[in-house]
């Protein structure tokens, strides 16, 4: 009863001030309307610069076996730890035979390699941050802006596209002139402000500024754990529940399927300067546990599935060749992942060049040919029809959307 | 409550503090004119300039009266911290280890591990190596807590958290958890409120920063215009301020050969450049790294010759019109009010143009003006904030055992200490903090503060005992200042409070609590 109040009350509120077209009011998550059959994006960013060439394997580049002698996957054969065709130059890390394999078999999963950014620091921060912010690497950038957040504000509108961060800080590319959400759904307890206490809490705030996001944000909690309790429920009975990424990537889905069209959500433990391992190992154990959640997520999403984009990526790759630590340095090209129900797959698309020495870039690295905002925007357009100009409000300066049919 | 005399404070305070700025010092009696008994406005006024008001603090204020109580704080002297929050700093290594013995035993840590053959024992050489970075650090943010709670210099630790937000470095860079202490004390508490150009100066040289921004990397040939484009956009001049690209490119150039030794010895120089070459601590100047050739910055020649020429570039930017503007409008901005009144900062930029910025000096000219002294209290409080006033509050002089707790709202509302990435720092505004999700989070830490289960009385280590300590929010300063600043609204709620735990909680929750 009193969940119902403050939802209808957030309604309320926001719905005048949409109408009332006041700025600075946005749209509060809770309140968004779910509708079937609207797009749904998921951004799942990979800090700290995931080994490119241990998940996507350029299997027909012999170089590729001559530098990397004790890391590289071996070329697809009957071998459990070999990698995983799909197609003629690439293969897939053996982790993800079970959880996302399948997936590229059925058409619902792409790869674009030889894909980034610009920027070449090779910082995790600044590159990171270059990505999230979607600003032109070289221009005058705005902290504060990120390109999901325009994104979000480029579909608000009758029925605006709810934005929700899964994390406990407001990532960057979430920051900007809309009002984002974030609850992380990593570590979930239950709330010691019972409902008469929250109620009270609420009434202190009627009237003032606050007011509909204080309510709102009590409706985002009592929305969170509602669809939360089923999951205590087992727990309690002492079934085996999710770890790690997977239950986090489930709860994820339960909030995105039903309220929030898009989602950011970030993944750490990328950084494998030292024995990184090959077809097992430590590598080899974080796809896994990743390639386990994306698979989770797909089937929580249930119907919502099928209008669903979930692109993985880090802020860069590593160097193509392993160091003396049988590990991987911080290197420039990477892969996007592209995943969903609405997704062309079984291909791996984008410009892409035979890796050999020559090949290289700056001798260390993947070129990046395909830049990640033109990917994205090719994405954008094919989601939700945006026109060249909202393009290039999300994406400031950047040449243009390059359409790989992804969608 | 008492007399309205106090709505008069205000006008006195602002004359005796104006004579003080025309005539340098005046002796103290001309200070402790009246008492400042805690009254709504004085409450007000006072959690404006501390990092929360509490009976402490109150009390202080009644005995001084405001200008003598303002003029300690604007200019401090042995701030020393109660115990055991002194005991607790004295023992901690960055207190008892010099920057230079610190970063070289912590280098020297990084290579033996670094060196070691075997994968297990490597990497459990390199889990320890960071796990004693991760607790030099927050030895840093146990230290800075323990002073915004108890610290008498509150605008002093107030412009601490201020600077080293303005002038912001990230802990998990390089090895920067060994370096955050030095920075915080030794280049900005010192200059929190004194010369600008002594902590630009300060800050430019600091190895922390050196490495946060990359000028470490900045050679002739090779230049790196990471710090030089900061330290134009967001420490000095702003965005606006008046410079080109060309500008960044030649204060880069001046800037090159300046960074960081964390080796031993020094590098080989050749001889003509040895009278050039400066080492201090790990901080070193590289005369072979560094641009020789002329430059000009903001139409002007750079003068001298190696660093002399960075020296000269900072006091060009510390004096520029464009600082004073920037620099007061974020002051003002974090001190009173999101959109903070242009007239007001145009007197600050005058003060800091006529004491060539003494920071403590336009510090006076925004807490002695009318704009200040009489605003309405509608600054909306950051995380740090929130936490640091509320802990004061319940807690007043009590001094809490373990900030555990703390650093964890803190983290969980999004403002862990030293942990924005990006150089622009946090935002100074309400919509950096007052999203849903957030105000949800600061219900829940009001419980927790508010029933006195938080665990700030709970010791760290093998064996953590535990001190009752219940919050005394219900107190006479409560009763003299704070209820009386109270909406209906609140009140009502407090009235159907169950338990004094629960009265607590509400009082921490209220909007009035969130903001100053």
């Amino acid at each position: 009863m009193q969940r119902r109040h403050f939802l209808r009350q957030a309604l309320h509120t926001t719905a005048a001030a949409a109408a009332l077209g006041i700025p600075g009011v946005h749209l509060h998550a809770a309140t968004a309307v779910a509708s079937t059959g609207a797009p749904k994006f998921l951004f799942v960013f990979l800090r700290g610069g995931m080994d490119a060439a241990s998940l996507l394997v350029p299997t027909s580049s012999s170089f590729y076996y001559e530098v990397r002698p004790e890391i590289a996957i071996a070329k697809p054969s009957a071998d459990l730890a070999s990698a995983l065709p799909l197609s003629a130059d690439w293969g897939l890390h053996p982790a993800l035979r079970e959880s996302l394999y399948p997936l590229y078999q059925q058409g619902e999963l792409a790869f674009v390699p030889f894909s980034g950014t610009d920027d070449l620091s090779r910082s995790h921060f600044e590159t990171q941050d270059s990505i999230e912010l979607g600003q032109l690497h070289n221009g005058s950038i705005q902290y504060g802006s990120g390109f999901l957040n325009r994104l979000a504000a480029q579909l608000q509108g009758p029925k605006p596209a709810a934005p929700m961060a899964f994390t406990d800080q407001l990532p960057i590319a979430m920051q900007g002139g809309l009002r984002v959400p974030n609850t992380s759904l990593r570590n979930l307890s239950k709330p010691s402000v019972d409902t008469r206490q929250s109620s009270i809490i609420a009434a202190m705030y009627k009237g003032t500024g606050l007011e509909g996001t204080v309510q709102s944000g009590f409706a985002v909690r009592d929305q969170v754990m509602r669809e939360m309790s089923a999951e205590m429920d087992a727990a309690s009975r002492g079934a085996i529940t999710a770890k790690g990424f997977e239950l986090e990537a489930r709860r994820i889905a339960r909030l995105m399927r039903e309220q929030y069209a898009l989602g950011f959500v970030d993944v750490g433990g990328w950084d494998t300067h030292v024995a990184q391992g090959g077809a097992t190992g430590y590598l080899a154990s974080r796809l896994d546990e990743l390639g386990q959640g994306l698979a989770a997520f797909s089937q929580e999403m249930g119907s919502a599935w099928r209008n669903t984009v979930v692109v993985v990526m880090s802020e860069f790759g590593r160097t193509f060749r392993q160091n003396g630590n049988r590990g991987t340095d911080h290197g420039h090209g990477s892969v996007m992942w592209v995943l969903g129900g609405a997704v062309r797959g079984k291909q791996v698309v984008g410009e892409q060049v035979q890796m050999t020495a020559a090949t290289l870039f700056q001798n260390r690295d993947y070129a990046v040919l395909n830049e990640y905002r033109s990917v994205l925007g090719g994405i954008f357009q094919r989601q939700w029809g945006l026109s060249d100009s909202q393009l290039k409000t999300i994406f400031p300066g950047f040449k243009g959307a390059r359409d790989w049919g992804l969608v | 409550m008492l007399p309205s005399a106090h709505s008069l404070a205000p006008l006195w305070l602002c004359a005796a503090l104006a004579g003080m700025q025309a005539c340098a010092p005046l002796p103290p009696a001309a200070f402790n004119s009246a008492a400042a008994p805690a009254t709504p406005q004085n409450y007000q006024w006072l959690n404006r300039v501390t990092w929360g008001a509490n009976s402490h603090t109150a009390r202080q204020l009644e005995q001084q009266g405001q200008a003598t109580w303002l003029l300690q704080q604007l200019q401090p002297r042995d701030a020393v911290l109660p115990e055991p929050a002194r005991e607790a700093v004295r023992s901690m290594t960055i207190s008892q280890t010099s920057l230079t013995d610190l970063v070289l035993k912590m280098e020297q840590q990084r290579k033996d591990s670094d060196a070691l053959k075997d994968d297990t024992e490597k990497k459990s050489a390199q889990q320890a190596y960071q796990q004693e970075l991760n607790r030099l650090a927050r030895e840093s943010a146990t230290r800075h807590l323990l002073r915004a709670l108890y610290s008498p210099a509150q605008v002093q630790e107030q412009m601490t958290w201020f600077w080293l937000n303005h002038f912001n470095v990230h802990l998990y860079k390089h090895n920067l958890r060994a370096l955050l202490g030095d920075y915080e004390n030794s280049a900005l508490r010192p200059h929190a409120l004194g010369r600008f150009r002594d902590l630009l100066g300060a800050v430019t040289y600091h190895p922390a920063m050196l490495r946060y921004l990359d000028n470490d990397q900045n050679a002739a040939g090779r230049i790196n215009e990471n710090f030089a484009r900061e330290l134009m956009e967001l420490h000095t001049l702003g965005v606006d301020g008046g410079y080109t690209q060309k500008d960044v490119q030649e204060l880069a150039r001046v800037l090159t050969g300046v960074g960081v030794n964390m080796n031993t010895g020094n590098p080989n120089l050749r001889k003509e450049l040895n009278r050039l070459y400066v080492r201090r601590g790990v901080f070193e100047f590289n005369p072979q790294r560094h641009d020789m050739a002329p430059k000009t910055l903001l139409g002007n020649p750079v003068t001298g010759e190696g660093l002399a020429e960075v020296d000269a570039a900072l006091d060009t930017l510390a004096r520029h019109p464009s600082t004073a503007r920037f620099v007061s409008r974020k002051l003002a901005t974090y001190w009173l009010s999101d959109n903070p009144p242009q007239a007001l900062i145009d007197r600050m930029a005058a003060t800091w143009k006529a004491t060539d910025g003494q920071i403590a000096k336009v510090l006076e000219t925004l807490f002695t003006a009318p704009e200040f002294v009489n605003a309405p209290p509608t600054k909306f409080k950051d995380p740090v904030r929130y936490v640091v006033s509320s802990v004061r509050l319940a807690y007043d002089d009590k001094v809490i055992l373990n900030v555990g707790p703390m650093l964890n709202w803190i983290n969980r509302m999004g403002e862990p200490l030293y942990g924005r990435q990006t150089p622009d720092g946090y935002p100074m505004v309400a919509s950096g903090w007052d999203s849903a999700g957030q105000l949800t989070t600061r219900f829940e830490i009001a419980k927790a503060i508010g029933s006195g289960s938080a665990g700030l009385f709970k010791t760290d280590g093998p064996q953590p005992t535990e001190k009752p300590a219940f919050p005394q929010l219900a107190n006479a300063l409560y009763y003299q200042a704070i209820q009386g600043s109270l909406s209906p609204a609140t009140r009502a709620a407090l009235d159907q409070a169950n338990s004094p735990q629960e009265w607590n909680t509400f009082l921490l929750a209220a909007p009035e609590s969130m903001r100053r």
